[in-house]
């Protein structure tokens, strides 16, 4: 066994965690792993020029960008503000875990492209977050808004996740089903996605209760800042 | 019939154009940078017919470019520029349309949905106006052109306006727009090169021996490095299934198949949610969301990926071993 190529994934490591520029990492680690396998130079220098064309399908989101863009220059992430400060009742766990839940039951239905981080996080979710903190706390500072918008994407990710799983004709179930059947074990799709759902369940509610528990910590910061002024 | 190459030659068009602008501000390195890349997806397609035929170098010129977009990326240092529109601007123009901001936006996720359940159906002149191949990809890039006009309508903008504004967003998010393709070409070159068989043949010296709970343990947690490692839960599920679940779990301890590949999978997933490898869900929106801290979703996210995993497998010893 070639444990060289091994040398790759220290590489990996060590350089995100000194925080050199990734994508350089990300490519010096490749071609190591490559030439230390023994790969001759050309047929490596193919081998990634075929993968990364191969994944173009990642890139799909900028194609959201101009208009994103432009709804932004008009107004929308100021509207959603505006808008989140007039809904009575609305409160940022009710916003994030709502989304959450809606997100979650659109992944288990096989929907997962519907939403995502350019197509509804940055310019909906996030600003309706930030207004509806702002509601709880009004001097809201630059590193907490930073923090709801961070709560927010965390929020998309883990509805998205766990409730793929549960969904019967996607990538997840599928691989697992074609490995068991590799080596003789037939299941139905069905079988594999029944198990997904209690931590589809576990996840829901984790990721509530954390993001009730964000609420509180800006309720009670409110609350120390401000001295009761009733009575 | 409208096929996802159209949208990779839509891409690649938008790339240029951001190309042009920075060339035209002379930012040089940030020119070169798109205008690599565009030509990479404006010849993606042309590079795969290649190999297929058996001709790699296309191929090979594709995989220099891409050294080169690595050589040319810390170059590029994160510049926000500035808003087209001062904050007031905005707001007055968010009173004035109101609730008509919100129709664009939705209608990308509302495209892309009635293209992902009805695609299949639609025909046009006897010919599938879909094809096949990533046909709610597809909807999602219609979706964009579709939102694209209505925002310009909605707005009372030039289309090119939202040309500029998008690229604004593009040069702000910059080279970590990359690193999901960068990352799942790193995955291929490592399989390639053995490294998933030498992870897996050292897991195998540390196998835990004789106790079901220590081996299901190990193999749970081998899910999560695994997959924080190569940043895909599905590259890792092959490698500890084949090392650790199969022959132990399964066939001597006797565990239900169904229940631990759905939940050795979960487990995997929460290693996703730790990992800047897994650079499409945790480092892109960071910079979309124009966060100072790259790693800030990882951290907001790192605890309820902890309690979903402990959450994971506690269910899985309950119910693997009945």
């Amino acid at each position: 066994m070639n444990y060289w190529p091994l040398l790759g994934v220290a590489v990996i490591v060590i350089g995100f965690v000194l925080r050199f520029n990734a994508v350089l990492v990300v490519v010096g680690a490749a071609l190591l792993s490559g030439l230390l396998a023994g790969l001759h130079l050309g047929d490596l220098l193919a081998l990634l020029g075929k993968s990364f064309v191969s994944a173009r399908m990642l890139l799909l989101f900028v194609l959201t960008l101009p208009a994103i863009g432009l709804l932004e220059h008009a107004g929308l992430r100021e509207h959603a503000q505006q808008w989140m400060g007039r809904l009575r009742g609305m409160t940022l766990a009710r916003l994030l875990i709502g989304y959450l839940l809606v997100r979650e039951l659109l992944a288990m239905v096989g929907l997962t492209g519907v939403a995502g981080h350019p197509q509804t996080v940055r310019p909906l979710l996030a600003p309706m977050g930030e207004a509806a903190a702002e509601k709880i706390l009004p001097e809201l500072t630059e590193h907490d808004r930073e923090e709801v918008r961070a709560v927010a994407a965390a929020t998309d990710n883990i509805g998205r996740f766990f409730g793929e799983d549960v969904f019967i004709a996607l990538g997840a179930v599928l691989l697992i089903q074609g490995f068991y059947a590799q080596h003789g074990i037939d299941l139905t799709p069905l079988s594999i996605a029944l198990w997904a759902l209690p931590t589809a369940i576990a996840a829901f509610v984790i990721q509530s209760v954390r993001i009730w528990l964000f609420q509180r910590r800006l309720q009670r910061r409110a609350q120390s800042s401000q001295p009761v002024r009733e009575a | 019939m409208l096929r996802i190459e159209y949208a990779y030659w839509l891409i690649a068009a938008f790339l240029l154009y951001t190309a042009w602008r920075n060339a035209r501000e002379r930012e040089m390195s940030r020119a070169a940078f798109w205008a690599v890349l565009g030509l990479l997806f404006a010849g993606g397609d042309a590079v795969l017919a290649a190999q297929k035929a058996g001709n790699t170098l296309p191929a090979q010129l594709a995989g220099s470019a891409v050294i080169v977009l690595a050589l040319l990326a810390p170059r590029l240092r994160r510049r926000a520029h500035p808003e087209t529109a001062s904050a007031s601007d905005r707001l007055a123009s968010a009173l004035r349309l109101g609730h008509k901001l919100f129709v664009p936006a939705l209608l990308i996720p509302l495209v892309t949905l009635l293209v992902a359940l009805f695609g299949a159906h639609l025909v046009l002149g006897g010919h599938a106006l879909f094809a096949k191949p990533q046909m709610t990809l597809t909807g999602l890039a219609l979706a964009c052109v579709v939102a694209l006009t209505a925002a310009a309508r909605v707005a009372r903008a030039p289309l090119h306006q939202g040309l500029s504004e998008g690229r604004r967003l593009l040069d702000a998010i910059g080279w970590a727009a990359l690193l999901p393709l960068l990352l799942a070409a790193l995955g291929e070159v490592f399989t390639q090169s053995g490294v998933g068989a030498a992870i897996a043949s050292l897991a195998e010296t540390i196998l835990p021996e004789g106790n079901a709970f220590m081996c299901l343990l190990v193999f749970s947690l081998g899910m999560v490095l695994f997959t924080v490692i190569m940043g895909n839960a599905f590259a890792a599920f092959p490698v500890m299934m084949a090392g650790i679940g199969l022959p132990l779990l399964v066939q001597r301890y006797g565990a239900n198949p169904a229940v631990l590949g759905s939940m050795g999978m979960l487990c995997g997933y929460c290693g996703t949610l730790l990992t800047p490898m897994a650079a499409d869900y945790n480092l892109v929106p960071a910079a979309l969301l124009e966060l100072r801290n790259p790693y800030g979703v990882i951290r907001a996210q790192a605890w309820s990926a902890f309690a979903i995993f402990v959450a994971t497998f506690i269910t899985m010893w309950l119910l693997v071993f009945r």
